[in-house]
C-alpha cells in the first residue's frame, strides 16, 4: 500500500453509503439546533434535508427530521453523537424501523399561458396539488408527499414555466399506535 | 407580596457563583480578572473558603483546572473573562474534552443588552465553545443562574466526565434573585448516562474471556476517570484471570508498571510485546479506551483474529473506528465489578500457559532498549534516572507534548492511578507546567514533576511566575535537545530530513530564566551531572527549572511506522538507515 508521507493511517473505505432518515426529540432551548448542525458540519456529516419545530409547547420540545447520507458505521456515529447531547432526549432511525410515513410540502410557482397554462393544471390535478395562488399569467401549487413524487412534479413543471420551488423538507412519523 | 430583604437566599448573581463553588465543595479555582468578571472577583475578595489561583494566561488556568482535576477526581474551575479571557480558553477546554476531564469554567460576558452588538471585549462564547465543551449555558436571568450552574457540576462530572462553559453576563452578575442549593430536578432529564452494564452482555463477554487461548485486557483513561475502585478492580480481574495486560497513554497506573502482568503501553511508541500480544490475541477486552489512530495503527489490519469486548460508558465509543463484539456501555468501575463477579461465579480461568511463552519471545526483544552512552545524556537513561531518584516519593508526573512525553510514558513506572497526567488526545504542547502548577495546589506536600521539551515548556513558560507567587515548588525537568524533537523526527523518517523549522535558534537560558522568575535553575550537561543535579532538584522546597542538555537527534524507538500494522513495528536495535527508510517505505521522499 503506498501512501504518502503522514502521521495518519490514510484509509479508503469503499462501503456504500446509505440514506436515513433519523427523528429527533430535543428540548427546545436557545441554541440546539446550532448545536445539532454544528455537530454534522464539524464531523463531516451530510444533511440532506433537515426539518424542525417544535411539537410540545408545554414541555418545550422540539421535533428534527434529519436525512442523511453515510456507510452503516458513519450513520450508527451519527445517532450515538446525537443522543449523547445533553439537550437531546431520543433518536430514533426511522429508516431501520421501517414501519415510518414521510412527507415533504413543496409550493411550486409556475408561469405561462395557453397550453403550458393547460397542461400544469392538468398535470396538478393528476399528482393532487392544489392552486393556492393564481394570476392571469402564474399558478402556485401545493402539494404534499414523500420527496420522489415532489421531484417528479418539479421535472414536469420546468418546461411548463417553473419559476421557483419552497419545499420544507422531510418530516416523518412512524406507523401504528406507538410513538417514538 | 412578602418581604425578601431578610431572605439569606436573596443574592447577587456574582455572590450565587461564589456560593455555588461552596456548596460544590470546590476549595480552588484558577483564573485571571477582567472587566466582565469584576463583581465575582469583589465576592471572590471577601470570603475565605474558596482559594483563587492568580495565573498570568488563560490557558495556562484551564491546563491548572485541568491537572488539579485529573490528579483528585474532583472537578476543575476555572473563572475567566469575556472576550480574550474566553477564546484563551478554547484550547485547554478542547484538552479536556478529548481526554475526558471534568472542567467548570465560568466566563464573564458583556452586559446582555450589549450582546451582539460588538461591544467591548464581547465575543460570542458559546458560540465559539460549542464544539469544544460537553456542553455550555449563556444565562440571561439571575433566577436561572443556581440551576444552570449546579446542572454544570452536573454535567461535567457525570457520564463520560468533560468540560462545560457558564457564560454570564455581567448585568446578571449585579442583578439580585433567588439561590438555591444543589437538588435533583436541576438536571436535565434528557440528561441520563447510563452507569450499569448490561447483564446479558456482561455473560457473553465472560463466555468469550473463559475460553481465550490468548487473551489481552485493554485499558484507557476510562478506568483512572472511574474513580480509584475501578483501578482496584481491573487489578484483581488481571489477577483472577492471569490475563496479560497493556495501556493506552492516558490509562498508565491503572495497573502498576511493576505488575507481573504488565507488557506496557501499547500503540505507535509502545512496546513490541504489547503490540505483538493486541495482533496475535484471540479475545481482546478494551476498558475505557477507545480505539484511538494512535493505537491502531491501519485498521484493516488491527488485531485481525480476535473478539472484541468493549466496555464504555460513551456509546459513540463503540463501533467508531474498530467493530466490535460484545459491547457493554456503562461506567468502567461498574461494569468491571459486575464482570468479576460473575467470572467468580461461573467460570474457571482458562490455561494461557503456552501464550506466555509467547509473550515471553517477545518481551525477550527488549524493544526500549538503547546504546548507553557516556559522553551525552540520553534522554531515555535521564528518565530513567529522573524516575530513581523519585522513588519513594509521593510523586505525581505531568508533560508537554512530543518525544520527552512518549520517553516518560515508556521509562517512568507508575504504580498507582492520578499520578500521570498528559495531554493524550489533543496533544497540547505548553499543558504540563501549569498542569503541574493544578497538581500542586492539590497537593502541597507531594513532588510535582513535569517532564518537558524545551520547544513545550516555552509555549506556557509565564506560569512560573504563579508558581513562584503561590510557592509552588514544581520542577520542570526540561529535556533540552535544541530541537521540535518529534516534529524532526518525522521529518527524518518522512520527509527526506528536511528539518524546516524545528531547530529552536536562540533558546533562553533556562538557568537564567529560572533566576529572572525566582526560582532555582539547574543544569545537567553529561551523565554524571544528573545524580547530583536531580538530589538537588528534588529537595529543594522551590520551584526548580531544571535544563538537561540531552543528545539533539535521538529518535524516539520502537515505533510502529504509519500505514502499519502492529506487528510491523521498528524496533531501536534494527532502525538501521536502511532499515527505517524501508519500513517508511511508499515515504519516496526518504534519503
Amino acid at each position: 500500500m503506498n501512501q504518502p508521507a503522514s502521521a495518519y493511517f490514510l484509509e479508503e473505505r469503499h462501503d456504500p453509503n446509505e440514506t436515513h432518515t433519523l427523528s429527533v426529540l430535543v428540548q427546545n432551548e436557545p441554541g440546539v439546533l446550532a448545536r445539532v448542525i454544528g455537530l454534522f458540519s464539524g464531523r463531516g456529516y451530510n444533511i440532506e434535508s433537515l426539518t424542525v419545530s417544535e411539537t410540545e409547547s408545554q414541555k418545550h420540545l422540539s421535533r428534527i427530521t434529519i436525512v442523511t447520507t453515510g456507510t452503516p458505521m458513519v450513520i450508527e456515529q451519527i445517532k450515538h453523537q446525537l443522543d449523547r447531547m445533553v439537550p437531546v432526549y431520543r433518536v430514533v432511525d426511522m429508516t431501520i424501523t421501517g414501519r415510518s410515513i414521510e412527507r415533504e410540502l413543496a409550493m411550486v410557482k409556475v408561469r405561462g399561458g395557453g397550453d403550458n397554462r393547460v397542461e400544469a393544471l392538468r398535470l396538478a390535478d393528476a399528482f393532487r396539488a392544489r392552486v393556492i395562488d393564481a394570476t392571469t399569467e402564474s399558478f402556485v401549487f401545493e402539494i404534499t408527499g414523500n420527496s420522489s413524487k415532489i421531484n417528479q412534479f418539479i421535472d414536469l413543471m420546468r418546461p411548463l414555466g417553473l419559476v421557483e420551488v419552497s419545499r420544507t423538507g422531510v418530516a416523518a412519523i412512524g406507523r401504528g399506535p406507538e410513538g417514538m | 407580596m412578602t418581604d425578601k430583604s431578610h431572605d439569606p437566599n436573596q443574592m447577587t448573581g456574582a455572590a450565587m457563583i461564589v456560593r455555588t463553588l461552596i456548596d460544590h465543595g470546590v476549595q480552588h479555582l484558577f483564573g485571571y480578572p477582567g472587566g466582565a468578571v469584576l463583581p465575582i472577583y469583589d465576592e471572590i475578595f471577601q470570603q475565605s473558603e474558596v482559594e483563587h489561583i492568580l495565573v498570568r494566561h488563560e490557558q495556562g488556568a484551564g491546563h491548572a483546572a485541568e491537572g488539579y482535576a485529573r490528579s483528585t477526581g474532583k472537578p476543575g474551575v476555572v473563572l475567566v473573562t469575556s472576550g480574550p479571557g474566553a477564546t484563551n480558553m478554547v484550547t485547554p477546554l478542547t484538552d479536556a474534552l478529548m481526554d475526558s476531564i471534568p472542567l467548570v469554567c465560568i466566563t464573564g460576558q458583556v452586559p446582555t443588552h450589549l450582546i451582539g452588538n460588538d461591544a467591548f471585549q464581547e465575543c460570542d462564547t458559546v458560540g465559539i465553545t460549542r464544539p469544544c465543551t460537553k456542553h455550555n449555558w449563556l444565562v440571561r436571568d439571575v433566577n436561572d443562574l443556581a440551576k444552570v450552574l449546579h446542572e454544570a457540576f452536573y454535567v461535567a462530572t457525570t457520564g463520560r466526565p468533560g468540560p462545560v462553559v457558564v457564560d454570564v453576563p455581567k448585568d446578571v452578575q449585579f442583578a439580585v434573585g433567588t439561590y438555591h442549593p444543589p437538588r435533583r430536578d436541576d438536571v436535565h432529564v434528557s440528561y441520563t448516562p447510563r452507569v450499569k452494564g448490561d447483564a446479558a452482555q456482561i455473560r457473553k463477554a465472560v463466555a468469550l474471556l473463559a475460553s481465550a487461548k490468548r487473551p489481552v485486557i485493554y485499558s484507557g483513561g476510562g478506568v483512572i476517570n472511574s474513580g480509584p475502585e475501578a483501578s482496584k478492580l481491573l487489578r484483581e480481574l488481571v489477577e483472577v484471570t492471569g490475563f496479560p495486560i497493556t495501556s493506552t497513554l492516558m490509562g498508565l497506573g491503572a495497573y502498576p508498571a511493576t505488575g507481573k502482568n504488565w507488557l506496557g503501553m501499547l500503540g505507535m511508541h509502545g512496546t513490541y510485546e504489547a503490540n505483538m500480544t493486541m495482533h496475535d490475541c484471540d479475545v481482546m477486552l478494551c476498558v475505557g479506551a477507545r480505539f484511538d489512530d494512535r493505537i491502531t495503527g491501519r485498521t484493516d489490519a488491527f488485531s485481525p483474529g480476535s473478539k472484541k469486548i468493549h466496555i464504555d460508558i460513551d456509546p459513540s465509543s463503540i463501533n467508531k473506528n474498530i467493530r466490535v463484539d460484545v459491547p457493554i456501555i456503562g461506567d468502567a468501575g461498574n461494569v468491571l465489578g459486575d464482570l468479576l463477579q460473575v467470572f467468580k461465579a461461573e467460570a474457571k480461568r482458562p490455561d494461557i500457559k503456552s501464550w506466555w511463552q509467547e509473550i515471553a519471545t517477545w518481551r525477550a526483544r527488549n524493544s526500549l532498549a538503547y546504546k548507553k552512552n557516556n559522553d551525552v545524556i540520553l534522554p531515555q537513561y535521564a528518565i530513567q534516572k529522573l524516575f530513581e531518584a523519585t522513588r519513594g516519593h509521593d510523586t505525581y508526573i505531568t508533560t508537554e507534548v512530543g518525544q520527552h512525553q512518549m520517553w516518560a510514558a515508556q521509562f517512568f513506572g507508575f504504580e498507582e492511578p492520578h499520578r500521570w497526567m498528559t495531554s493524550g488526545g489533543l496533544g497540547t504542547m505548553g499543558y504540563g507546567l501549569p498542569a503541574a502548577l493544578g497538581v500542586q495546589v492539590a497537593h502541597r506536600d507531594s513532588l510535582v514533576i513535569d517532564i518537558a521539551g524545551d520547544a513545550s515548556v516555552q509555549m506556557t513558560m509565564q506560569e512560573m511566575s504563579t508558581a513562584v507567587q503561590f510557592e509552588l515548588p514544581i520542577k520542570i525537568f526540561i529535556l533540552n535537545n535544541q530541537y521540535m524533537g518529534m516534529v524532526r523526527q518525522w521529518q527524518q523518517l518522512l520527509h527526506g530530513n528536511r528539518l524546516s523549522h524545528s531547530y529552536s535558534e536562540a533558546l533562553p537560558d533556562f538557568v537564567k530564566l529560572a533566576d529572572a522568575f525566582g526560582c532555582v535553575g539547574l543544569q545537567a550537561v553529561k551523565p554524571g551531572d544528573l545524580d547530583g543535579a536531580l538530589k538537588e532538584m528534588i529537595s529543594v522546597k522551590r520551584p526548580v527549572l531544571f535544563d538537561c542538555r540531552v543528545a539533539a537527534l535521538e529518535n524516539c524507538f520502537p515505533m510502529i511506522p504509519s500505514g502499519k500494522a502492529h506487528n510491523e513495528m521498528l524496533l531501536p536495535v534494527e532502525a538501521t538507515d536502511e532499515a527505517t527508510a524501508a519500513a517508511f517505505a511508499g515515504g519516496k521522499a526518504l534519503v
